[in-house]
């Protein structure tokens, strides 16, 4: 036996190792001469990666041909989820890859990203550029302490989406703000859902930081700070006011059978599903995918701005969408920044919104009569948009995030008198190195 | 004089022969140290230090510090309890099934090429296909299992039971996708254990009038002892390790985190490599542990019928 293996071996080793110097020269070599290739790094959208999908990687085979043979850009695909594309860009940028230039980057990363070293500040000359005809939330999320470090790119809030009939039958006046409580008691009455994001994920933390910021506290109440001066808004009477709107979703028999694993995709499910629907948080996107789907009841959906916590406070939509960011690694900044100006143009940003649903950072884009076509919700969106509140700024936002997202889960029980004190003690161990996650 | 030439002689040859063995063993040998100790000494060292790899200026040397921060915290002890349940489960089980599915295999005569083929599949599955499959196939939107249970239970089941939702529920599908995907191997062992038996053993004690049952507790089991400890052994150390399915399913919430899932989220999701490190370090030192146990505690022969 023993000697047999031996020579088996040998071929299949030989083998690997030929396999893996060659992945290693075509995965971080790059292009060495020649017209420059830029490498964006996407988060996945409508478009995939084809060249005429109408998503990024149709803007980038578009802003290639413009640039006259300047650049060629090459789209890479991040994975679904947030979470999974931070980790992605993270082992990279940590290893200096000068294969990565251009990053889709998640608002919650910009701070992380910048105070590491991973972005370059955005150059004066593209400064008015970028932040010409913004929404407040998208020139919020792309800087960092007073600095530039990212293009808007799309912009990104929930709306909360409902069905009239549901809204009628409970006899909720949707023209006017509703708050969560009348959204639980309107399905209850109605036998339906109120589709919303409790697995533990990145979601969940949108949902958990729309309630404090809507109950008028934050999560992070001296953003920038050290990891030890940090100081937590959870466990306080906002906080408490949050996970007390938590309890009563999961308790409440209305939120569907596994609220503990609820993400966007299942919400939408549950959602389309004819009998059960009623209400649903969640971002843009649905409205395209919903249309997409051929929905027999798209009529009966309407949508209004994100539900309040208390009938008094505005409410605190979350803010969401992707900024571009240049790696500090790259071997073509200047090409690079070329291109975020050409991919973040108001023209493409409109195509971008028709192509995918994922919303302009531009205002102006969404007065256009196409977009207004398209997107009836246009103008309650961009009013969202504006009103939207970013997630705790910090760079150590995905340490933060899952120490959250384990102590308010299961969301069956979280317990306002104990969750947001227990979450806090988490919180600074987690952010102090002393404890495990 | 006579028999000084000749343990001259012998231990000429035998010298020879070890070096012959060295020359033969030696470029694997390098190449095991290149590819097994260098990360483990890397990670030894680096669990030392509180170094985040975002934050690479901070970075402090601590000495035993994360080891310490590790065996306090709860959640350590709760994954290794986790993984533990888990372990325990899923080889007990896999023994038992992949026993039957073995003697299965050695006594069926028809087909028995295509039957080996199809017990394999599942081992050549990818465990994260596996592992994706099971989740499906107990999600509450897209799975056949609870509607499978309902209809079959005729409404008693509730037709959409969140597998995922609690922990004594997650471990079902959890352990059941390890289990379907590993059972092949276990049975592929005790496979080779059950062929190297004697028939005319076998033959002798069906002469003597032994029941089956008999035959198995006093013929078969105690002559393939040493491949049943070596299956087990393979296995939990395995099993130790489990990580997709629980990455996939549940992502480790409901306290269903195994410890390379712990470790994979210091070391990865938090680019706390220092304290990743440690996580992984005590893995490591749990496998050796379990392996030890096995070898010394129950001796097990790993080199086989070599005797």
């Amino acid at each position: 036996m023993r000697p047999r293996r031996t020579r088996a071996l040998k071929p299949l080793l030989g083998g690997c190792l030929l396999a893996l110097a060659v992945s290693g020269l075509t995965g971080c070599g790059g292009d060495a001469g020649g017209t420059d290739t830029l490498t964006w790094f996407i988060n996945p959208d409508g478009g995939g990666a084809s060249p005429t999908g109408g998503g990024q990687a149709q803007l980038a085979a578009e802003c290639s041909e413009a640039s006259g043979g300047a650049y060629t850009i090459q789209v890479e695909q991040l994975p679904n989820e947030a979470t999974d594309q931070r980790e992605q860009l993270v082992r990279r940028l940590a290893a200096n890859d000068s294969g990565v230039d251009i990053m889709s980057l998640d608002p919650v990363v910009v701070p992380e990203f910048a105070e590491a070293g991973y972005l370059v500040d955005v150059p004066e000359q593209y400064i008015e550029d970028f932040t010409d005809d913004r929404v407040q939330g998208s020139l919020d999320a792309s800087q960092w302490n007073d600095t530039f470090v990212a293009a808007p790119f799309w912009a990104n809030t929930q709306l909360l989406w409902y069905r009239k009939s549901v809204a009628a039958e409970a006899g909720l006046d949707m023209t006017k703000p509703v708050t969560f409580e009348q959204i639980i008691e309107a399905a209850q009455a109605t036998d339906t859902d109120f589709a919303v994001q409790a697995r533990r994920y990145e979601g969940y933390t949108v949902l958990i930081n729309a309630l404090v910021a809507g109950a008028g506290g934050s999560i992070v109440q001296n953003e920038g700070a050290s990891a030890e001066d940090t100081q937590l808004g959870l466990d306080t009477p906002e906080g408490k006011r949050a996970a007390e709107i938590i309890q009563e979703l999961a308790g409440s028999g209305a939120v569907g059978p596994a609220l503990s694993s609820m993400n966007e995709t299942n919400a939408l499910n549950m959602f389309q599903d004819e009998e059960t629907s009623g209400f649903m948080l969640n971002w843009l996107y649905v409205y395209a995918a919903m249309k997409e789907n051929d929905l027999s009841f798209l009529d009966d959906i309407a949508w209004t701005t994100y539900p309040r916590v208390d009938a008094d406070k505005p409410a605190a939509p979350p803010f969401g969408g992707i900024e571009l960011g240049v790696n500090t690694a790259s071997r073509n900044k200047d090409k690079a920044w070329q291109a975020i100006s050409c991919i973040t143009s108001a023209e493409h940003q409109k195509e971008y919104m028709l192509g995918t649903g994922n919303a302009a950072s531009r205002s102006s884009v969404f007065d256009d009569p196409q977009i207004q076509e398209q997107f009836p919700m246009a103008d309650v969106f961009r009013e969202s948009l504006n009103q939207a509140v970013q997630r705790p700024r910090t760079s150590y936002y995905g340490d933060l995030s899952t120490a959250v997202q384990r102590t308010w889960s299961p969301p069956e029980q979280v317990d306002p008198n104990r969750t947001p004190a227990e979450s806090t003690e988490l919180i600074m161990k987690v952010l102090r190195g002393e404890a495990l996650l | 004089m006579s028999t000084r030439t000749v343990e001259n002689h012998l231990s000429d040859r035998a010298r020879d022969e070890r070096r012959l063995g060295w020359r033969l063993a030696g470029p694997a040998f390098v190449i095991m140290i290149l590819v097994t100790f260098y990360p483990i000494l890397q990670a030894v060292y680096t669990s030392l230090f509180k170094y985040r790899l975002t934050d690479p200026d901070q970075r402090e040397f601590v000495f035993l510090r994360n080891y310490g921060i590790i065996l306090t915290d709860p959640l350590w002890w709760r994954a290794f309890g986790t993984t533990t349940l888990i372990t325990v489960v899923t080889v007990v089980v896999e023994l038992v099934l992949g026993f039957a599915i073995a003697l299965a295999m050695e006594k069926v005569i028809y087909g028995r090429g295509l039957l080996r083929t199809i017990v394999l599949i599942p081992y050549s599955i990818i465990t994260v296909v596996s592992a994706f499959s099971w989740f499906y196939a107990f999600a509450t939107d897209t799975g056949f299992v609870d509607p499978l249970l309902n209809k079959l239970s005729f409404g008693l089941f509730p037709a959409d039971f969140d597998w995922f939702g609690g922990f004594w529920s997650a471990m079902v599908p959890i352990c059941i996708s390890e289990i379907w995907k590993t059972t092949p191997f276990m049975s592929l062992l005790l496979l080779a254990g059950l062929t190297q038996i004697d028939s005319a053993m076998e033959e002798a004690a069906v002469v003597d009038g032994a029941t089956w049952g008999e035959r198995l507790r006093k013929v078969i089991l105690p002559n393939m002892k040493s491949q049943i400890m070596v299956a087990l052994l393979f296995r939990t150390l395995d099993a130790f390790r489990i990580f997709d399915n629980i990455f996939i399913m549940t992502a480790g919430s409901h306290d269903t985190s195994s410890l390379s899932l712990v470790a994979y989220n210091q070391t990865i999701s938090r680019t706390e490599v220092g304290l990743g490190s440690a996580v992984s370090v005590l893995l490591f030192c749990c496998v050796v542990i379990i392996a030890m146990i096995f070898v010394k505690g129950f001796r097990v022969d790993l080199a086989g019928g070599r005797k």
